[in-house]
């Protein structure tokens, strides 16, 4: 009797959330099966007894483990660069969901606002400036929520269809950011900065280390947090602003915590890895062919989705060639034929 | 129950409500009446909330709603617009669920107690085997009987639509109209914009005439619809008549008079 009513009620619990059983198995393991394949390939590969064995070590006998040549390269550099991998794509993803409901529009990506060209400009000024790689990331930071912000202020002054309005604006930001990144292109030294600039333009995680994870962490923990309290309210906000109001939901406010929180995962990737195109606009729809439309599942699954994906595409940029291929290439080239796919094959994808 | 008092509505260049008043009693079937771009969307869009009248005042269960919140509308009034494709293909209880939203805490998803009011309310009006499926998948008539469901879903007061079975082929408008006649008949108050005066005779208690944003007339349909009425919003001749379609039941129609008639007659 006992378990059959507790059978009962989880399958009750499945349903809502709205998952098969076989769909939450695939999107436990998926990650963490590409979070250890990502330890055991590579220049120094890691296989997983010896990864074992490391973390024990590092854990329960810390005396030994700090001598070893292993432990250095699990924690200090393959740790922190499968982390900050699997933030960035979780966050991209994320935003990108958040963005696509509230825009009503499944072609949108986290950058529509501005935030990717804002941070591409503050990054390279920093780089034409030769500034430290902090100076770098917090300007890249602080840029991309600039460029946000003047999008927004935009829409507040044009007194249009504020979804629209958005977009326009953050269109001429975006523009007009862009611009200044090519005139900084234009007048940087090409032996060193235009290479540097353009590099990090292109997106790439190799100089990521721990301190990456601790500057990008809050203000993803805060972005995150906004977007999965207001999940279900994405659904209502789908539906357009008039039917969204009348059924209780104040869209305006609504707008704000979505702008502030994708804005703020967004410009902490971008800080940190540079910009990576793509994975906002095509993991979203691959989790909605998976799971479907609703936001309060949708949102974690594009999360764990955009998290393995990006995950997936670092490990080919350290491992096609002997130098390491720019991410934001991988991602376009990969997006392009997976974006097809999907939409061919993608049922409840997309009307 | 509802009362609208002394209303108007306007943007600088032009007026588009004029001091509008009238009662919408409890349990009623009211029917706002009038041609295209005579301001009654306007209307509907103010006592909703998403306009605010530049005078006048709303008053439910003799109160002002001007200061109400969102949610506190939402659970009072629910809106029924015309039924359109969203762009993402949400399953049908999702989208029942959503009139739930104002009942939820402030950053809470739906429970046990909200799917089984969703169920309810598709379940009153039949549609309980489209739970499932998909919104975007359903026949148009199908989707105009889910947002009316989700209304039944907010438990509201009074159900509000504009035009609802627009888009819809004859059959399909009558069964929604059926629909929304038997929830008056369980003593749901209900205002309805229409501009087709068959739909005011067909199902209205009482019906509320506009023209160029001011009220014409109110009062029962059979008193107040009339030839004359007609031509003076709609600048058309009709006639009107009753066809007996029971014993004991004659429903009003009106019938546009052909201008061809005319001229054959007077050569």
């Amino acid at each position: 009797m006992e378990p059959l009513v507790r059978g009962k009620r989880m399958h009750k619990y499945f349903n809502r959330l709205d998952l098969g059983i076989t769909q939450l198995m695939v999107l436990l393991i998926i990650p963490i099966a590409v979070f250890l394949f990502s330890f055991a390939i590579g220049r120094y590969g890691i296989p997983l007894p010896e990864l074992l064995a490391t973390l024990y070590n590092h854990y329960f006998s810390p005396g030994a483990a700090g001598a070893s040549n292993l432990d250095t390269v699990v924690f200090n550099i393959r740790l922190p660069r499968i982390t900050v991998a699997m933030l960035v794509g979780a966050a991209l993803s994320i935003a990108g969901a958040a963005y696509q409901g509230m825009f009503k529009n499944p072609l949108v990506s986290p950058d529509i606002l501005g935030a990717s060209a804002g941070a591409g400009f503050g990054a390279c000024l920093t780089i034409f400036l030769s500034q430290s790689i902090y100076v770098v990331q917090a300007s890249a930071f602080a840029f991309g929520l600039i460029a946000v912000l003047l999008a927004v202020l935009i829409n507040e002054h044009l007194d249009y269809d504020p979804t629209l309005g958005l977009v326009l604006g953050g269109i001429l930001i975006s523009t007009l950011f862009s611009s200044g990144t090519g005139a900084i292109k234009y007048f940087a030294d090409s032996n060193d900065k235009l290479p540097e600039i353009t590099f990090w333009l292109m997106g790439s995680l190799a100089s990521v280390d721990k301190r990456d994870i601790e500057s990008i962490l809050l203000p993803m923990l805060i972005g995150f947090s906004a977007l999965y309290l207001v999940r279900w309210k994405l659904n209502v906000l789908a539906f357009g602003e008039d039917e969204a109001r009348t059924l209780g939901i104040n869209t305006r406010r609504l707008r704000w915590i979505v702008i502030i929180g994708s804005t703020l995962i967004t410009a902490a990737a971008v800080s940190v890895c540079g910009i990576v195109g793509w994975i906002g606009l095509v993991v979203p729809h691959l989790a909605r062919a998976m799971v479907g439309p609703n936001y309060r599942v949708l949102l974690p699954v594009s999360g764990i989705l955009g998290a393995s994906y990006l995950l997936l595409v670092d490990d080919m940029a350290r491992c096609l060639a002997s130098v390491e291929v720019p991410l934001g290439i991988l991602t376009a080239l990969l997006g392009v034929p997976f974006f097809i796919l999907i939409f061919k094959n993608s049922v409840r994808g997309w009307k | 129950m509802l009362e609208i008092r002394g209303i108007s509505f306007g943007y600088p260049s032009h007026q588009v409500i004029q001091n509008a008043s009238f009662t919408m009693y409890g349990g009623e079937f009211l029917c706002v009446l009038g041609p295209n771009g005579c301001g009654k969307t306007t209307l509907l869009k103010n006592i909703l909330g998403l306009l605010s009248p530049s005078s006048g005042s709303i008053l439910i269960g003799g109160e002002d709603i001007q200061s109400w919140s969102l949610t506190r509308r939402a659970q009072i009034m629910a809106y029924i617009p015309q039924a359109h494709v969203p762009p993402f293909p949400f399953k049908v209880i999702d989208v029942v669920l959503t009139g739930r939203t104002a009942y939820l805490a402030r950053m809470g998803v739906p429970g046990e107690e909200d799917v089984r009011i969703a169920e309810d309310s598709l379940a009153e009006l039949n549609i309980s085997y489209l739970k499932d499926r998909i919104y975007t998948k359903i026949s148009g008539g199908e989707r105009q009987l889910v947002l009316i469901a989700r209304a039944l879903a907010q438990q509201p007061q009074i159900l509000i639509m504009d035009e609802p079975t627009a888009n819809l082929d004859f059959g399909r408008e009558h069964q929604v109209l059926e629909h929304l006649r038997d929830l008056s008949g369980k003593g749901m108050s209900i205002l309805m914009v229409t501009h087709d005066p068959d739909q005011a005779f067909y199902c209205a208690h009482r019906v509320v005439l506009m023209k160029d944003g001011g009220l014409l007339d109110v009062g029962i349909p059979g008193d107040v619809i009339t030839e004359d009425s007609m031509f003076s919003m709609y600048a058309i001749r009709a006639r009107i008549g009753g066809i007996k379609v029971s014993e004991n039941k004659t429903v009003e129609v009106c019938v546009p008079v052909p201008k061809t008639i005319d001229n054959v007659a007077s050569s």
